[in-house]
């Protein structure tokens, strides 16, 4: 099915199931400990050994030798794999450093051999009696010292310009000239990266945490030199994703080729202390912000530069692409650099570019609002716009910001607010409150699925798409219920599966509204085939209460399924509607913090989010991710930073204890609202994604609490005490 | 992890003599051994179980104080009515350490004998002089946000992250020990930590297999008891700084500082600053300071915490 163009009435806009607070689906699953995990699957291959990583103890140079008596001899080790012993093996689209290195290194941990032994505790043990010899290099690990070598990045508009921005600049009545720095970050999820993999002959499967199952199968085959209709990837249930499971890691390649070395299906997951250095991050940057203003508010200027290291040949951090879209202002300019780093590599992590982008733009705004002396939400609505900045004849298909940021300040009680900061003080606590906008594009992409009817009733989805703890399961059982009638308790979600149709998969928030219509796509299908073999006319048939109802004839669903069922498979795939219209989604984020006047500790209050992201699928699963998203945003501001050692080129605090996120003592009450509606230019489901618009601004919101809290201006995150102490009230005692 | 050999002791002097040999370890609640030999930084040939020994109450002493068995678990120790009333520095700096399930498995024993969160110490690419004598300190020129600023050396600024010990440094807390010939002794637990110097790998005055029993409180001190732990997560992080502090009506007192030293980190003459308030206090215990560019800021966290504390303990 093609969309291009916006979206009638269809029968999505019943809202019988779709829009509904039903609860997840996978719920009882997950509750109950039954969700079977990648590492837990005991039970699909027999005979499984246990592998377990060597990762490199330096960050740059190449191995020297490497003595594997030892281990060899160790009990239960059934192969050792190293690069010597896999020459052959190559390198997918997606990864920028080999996932199993030698002889040359090109990060600190990167995998440098496999061991397959009989237990997991002999495969680790044995792991530790390797013994790798390094000749280390001098290597390159720190972004500030890099700044002068960085280059422009080879990607999609480095640098874009509208206007004459210097100009405009200079000439500006009030200027805000600033630097903002974000931290390396880390995903953190819950389920470390796992995999079992099995080769039947020639053909592989692998049992992973994944989502993107299309891309990761490519990039096994790749990896393998294999054709790819041999590799089959299983990954129904994932434990967090977050960007870090985009693509394939060391798990799926090191199993794989352990699995082959060792002859048995092999399982692997990585440590916890191996995740922040071997796999991906969230890239540092170092931002330059300049607004130009008017006195009484208007931007007629606005320039953003944004720096990010990553090994050479990997991604920019793309901090600058919301400043394109988020405000007005006549004269205009982007740009983005990026300098080789010997540290591990930097990928997507959860709204990768809007994330840091906002958290420095949105301080920017901030201190705006105080040079010109306005409201920080007016200032905002001030400076909105309906249409493309760097293209007026391009308009948003909907943007209700201006709404949100209304919305949000009367349910916050803004209107109290002190603009002079440090005013308000509770006992030990200096309280104030902020204000942020957050921005994040609705991508799109083609997604598939297969819909089965049987003579039960019962309506079976099957589409590539994956749950990274988000809820497909659940809008796509609610879209399938919907399109064909029943209940979601008559409908069967299966996922994240390579034999089953590719969907886009999950990562950029575009998983909710493009896997949906992707089913959607397929149930017109099926509907069409139903109302053939009933001899309806489609469009004159009604599915309705588990039936298909045409003039006076309604025959049940598994009448008229018959006893082989029936099935349609389609895909959903886009036009130019995102190109002749902005699709964005929109929130204003409150937040009011505590700060204690004597050590400087930062504690959230309370949060409030007001999103507009068109139609909410389902206002449960939505706002999980949206409180979500709110709590790695406080992580974000507060605490959350990959220390870098730059005399030894790797990430210090790479455990759970060293690298701290928000525990519950840390989040306080939170508030999500969304505004009611749809856009038909989204797709046929008019929804747009949800679970990355939550994270876009609220670290500044945070941050902007703070400053109102203390008067202290931090600009760099993560927003510690250390960088509050100088400047909080003198202690008498 | 290394393999090991296993038993588990039913009495103290059976639990001295099986970790007799070179190589053993007691093992009580586990929540730090455990995660060390995983690592192999701790790679003991012999772990002697010492969860049934008993030492498991807390009883009154003759003179009014209290003796805690060794093996009582920190949630435990943490509720004792006697505790709370008349030890709430201690009651209070239990709670504010690890979670809920690790103070249920912890015993009070083991969190005086747990080892440093120093990063370097935990990754065994890195040089470490704690972990591996004689190779170096990767951390004083690294990652030392957390890392101590007193009592530490040229070899290792590592510190202790024990809350619970920093209040029992403040009540004047003794631990009881059997040594590994039968012979019982009292340490103070302010003789039980050592500074680093050169050999940073020396934690504590315990002889090899000597067998910590129980921690005794002298009576109760009254006055007002604090535990401030600062820290940029509200829960489930190890202390920045932490002070243990017991304030008299009369401004006398006594306090401790934790997160800043290999040990708690007390002196008399900075007690005696206390009624001429934070600074002088500060002054006396942090006058041998030496900080790093990452851990600089905690001299005056730790003076502005104390001052809060004064503060809030005169109301």
């Amino acid at each position: 099915m093609r969309f291009d163009t916006p979206a009638t009435t269809n029968p999505i806009d019943q809202m019988k199931v779709v829009g509904q607070a039903i609860p997840r689906v996978d719920g009882p699953l997950k509750t109950t400990g039954t969700a079977p995990y990648a590492y837990e699957r005991h039970d699909v291959a027999p005979n499984q050994a246990y592998g377990a990583v060597v990762a490199a103890g330096i960050a740059k140079g190449r191995i020297a030798s490497i003595d594997l008596a030892a281990a060899r001899a160790a009990s239960g080790v059934i192969a050792i794999v190293t690069a010597e012993d896999a020459k052959d093996l190559g390198k997918g689209d997606m990864n920028t450093a080999k996932l199993l290195g030698g002889p040359d290194i090109d990060h600190y941990h990167q995998a440098v051999a496999v061991v397959v032994a009989e237990s997991f505790e002999e495969a680790r043990a044995a792991a530790n009696l390797v013994r790798v010899r390094y000749e280390t290099t001098p290597g390159r690990f720190d972004l500030e010292a890099e700044r002068g070598a960085a280059k422009t990045p080879d990607e999609d508009s480095p640098e874009t310009a509208v206007g004459d921005f210097e100009g405009a600049f200079a000439a500006a009545a009030v200027k805000l000239d600033a630097t903002y720095t974000t931290p390396d970050q880390s995903h953190a999820m819950m389920e470390p990266h796992a995999s079992i993999a099995a080769w039947d002959g020639d053909q592989l499967t692998i049992w992973t945490s994944n989502q993107m199952i299309a891309w990761s199968r490519g990039d096994i085959a790749k990896t393998f030199g294999i054709d790819k209709d041999k590799v089959r990837l299983i990954s129904p249930f994932i434990g967090g994703g977050f960007g870090g499971k985009l693509f394939i890691r060391s798990d799926a390649v090191l199993a794989a080729l352990g699995a082959r070395a060792a002859g048995r299906p092999v399982k692997l997951a990585l440590p916890r202390p191996l995740i922040a250095n071997n796999t991906t991050h969230r890239p540092a940057t170092i931002q330059h912000i300049r607004i130009g203003a008017t006195r009484d508010g208007r931007i007629t200027a606005i320039g953003h530069e944004s720096l990010s290291g990553n090994l050479s040949g990997g991604s920019s951090e793309n901090a600058v692409q919301q400043t394109r879209l988020l405000y007005a202002g006549a004269d205009r300019m982007t740009a983005l650099k990026i300098a080789d780093l010997d540290m591990p590599e930097g990928n997507a992590m959860r709204a990768p570019g809007e994330t840091p982008g906002l958290m420095a733009l949105e301080i920017a705004i901030d201190e705006l609002a105080e040079l010109t002396g306005l409201d920080p939400v007016e200032l905002r609505i001030l400076n909105d716009t309906q249409v493309d900045p760097e293209d007026p004849e391009r308009p948003f298909s909907q943007r209700r910001l201006i709404e949100c940021l209304r919305l949000g300040a009367e349910r916050f009680g803004w209107a109290g607010r002190s603009a002079t900061p440090g005013r308000r003080r509770e006992g030990r606590w200096l309280i104030g409150t902020g204000v942020a906008a957050g921005i994040r594009n609705n991508m799109v992409a083609t997604s598939g699925a297969r819909v089965r009817l049987d003579a039960d009733g019962i309506v079976t989805v099957e589409t590539d798409m994956t749950d990274i703890g988000t809820g497909s399961y659940t809008i796509i059982a609610q879209t399938a219920a919907e399109m064909m009638g029943v209940g979601v308790d008559r409908v069967l979600v299966r996922l994240g599966d390579s034999s089953f149709p590719v969907s886009a998969g999950s990562g950029g928030q575009w998983g909710a509204n493009t896997s949906t219509a992707g089913v959607y796509a397929a149930c017109v299908k099926l509907r069409e085939v139903v109302a053939q073999r009933l001899g309806f006319n489609s469009g004159d048939a009604e599915f309705t209460d588990g039936s298909v109802r045409a003039g006076n004839r309604s025959v049940t669903l598994a009448e008229a399924a018959g006893a082989d069922g029936l099935v349609a498979e389609d895909s959903i795939e886009f036009g130019d509607l995102d190109k002749d219209y902005q699709q964005s989604t929109f929130a204003a984020h409150f937040v009011e913090v505590g700060v204690d006047a004597a050590t400087g500790e930062v504690r959230v209050r309370r949060m409030l989010a007001v999103c507009d992201a068109g139609r909410i699928l389902n206002p449960v699963t939505a706002r999980s991710q949206v409180i979500g998203a709110m709590t790695m945003g406080v992580g974000g501001a507060l605490m959350e930073e990959l220390a870098v050692d730059t005399d030894r080129g790797f990430f210090v605090n790479h455990d759970l204890a060293g690298y701290e996120v928000p525990v519950h003592a840390d989040i306080p009450a939170q508030d999500v609202v969304f505004l009611a509606g749809d856009d038909p230019m989204s797709s046929p489901m008019k929804a747009k994604g949800v679970g990355e618009l939550g994270l876009c601004g609220v670290g500044a919101a945070v941050a902007n609490a703070v400053y109102n809290a203390t008067g202290v201006r931090v600009r760099s995150y993560p927003i510690t005490l250390d960088k509050l102490l100088p400047g909080l009230p003198e202690m008498v005692g | 992890m290394r393999p090991f050999t296993y038993e588990r002791a039913e009495t103290p002097a059976a639990a001295v003599a099986a970790a007799a040999s070179t190589g053993a370890k007691f093992i009580a609640g586990g929540t730090n051994l455990l995660d060390l030999m995983k690592l192999e930084i701790e790679a003991p040939t012999h772990l002697v179980d010492v969860n049934r020994l008993g030492l498991d109450t807390i009883e009154p002493t003759e003179d009014g104080g209290l003796r805690i068995g060794a093996l009582v678990r920190n949630t435990d120790l943490a509720a004792d009515a006697r505790v709370r009333r008349d030890y709430g520095v201690l009651s209070r700096a239990l709670l504010a350490g690890a979670s809920g399930q690790l103070r249920n498995k912890a015993t009070t024993a083991g969190n005086l004998l747990q080892r440093t969160r120093c990063p370097y110490f935990y990754d065994t690419n890195q040089p470490c002089n704690k972990r591996e004598p004689g190779s170096g300190c990767s951390a004083i020129e690294g990652f030392s946000r957390q890392l101590g600023v007193v009592g530490v050396s040229d070899a290792c600024i590592a510190t202790h992250p024990s809350d619970m010990a920093v209040a029992l440094r403040v009540l004047d807390a003794v631990v009881e020990t059997v040594r590994a010939d039968g012979s019982a002794r009292q340490i103070p637990v302010e003789e039980l930590h050592l500074l680093p110097g050169d050999t940073p790998d020396v934690e504590t005055a315990l002889e090899p297999g000597e067998l910590i029993t129980a921690v005794t409180l002298p009576p109760p001190v009254g006055g007002v008891q604090v535990y401030r732990k600062v820290r940029d997560r509200a829960s489930y992080a190890f202390a920045l700084v932490s002070v243990a502090a017991v304030l008299q009506p009369d401004g006398s007192g006594r306090v401790a500082i934790g997160g800043v030293a290999p040990k708690p980190w007390r002196s008399k003459a900075a007690d005696a600053e206390l009624p001429r308030g934070a600074r002088a206090v500060a002054e006396e215990l942090f006058a041998g300071a030496v900080t790093t560019h990452h851990n600089a800021f905690k001299l005056p966290l730790a003076e502005r915490t104390l001052a809060a504390v004064l503060s809030e303990a005169k109301g």
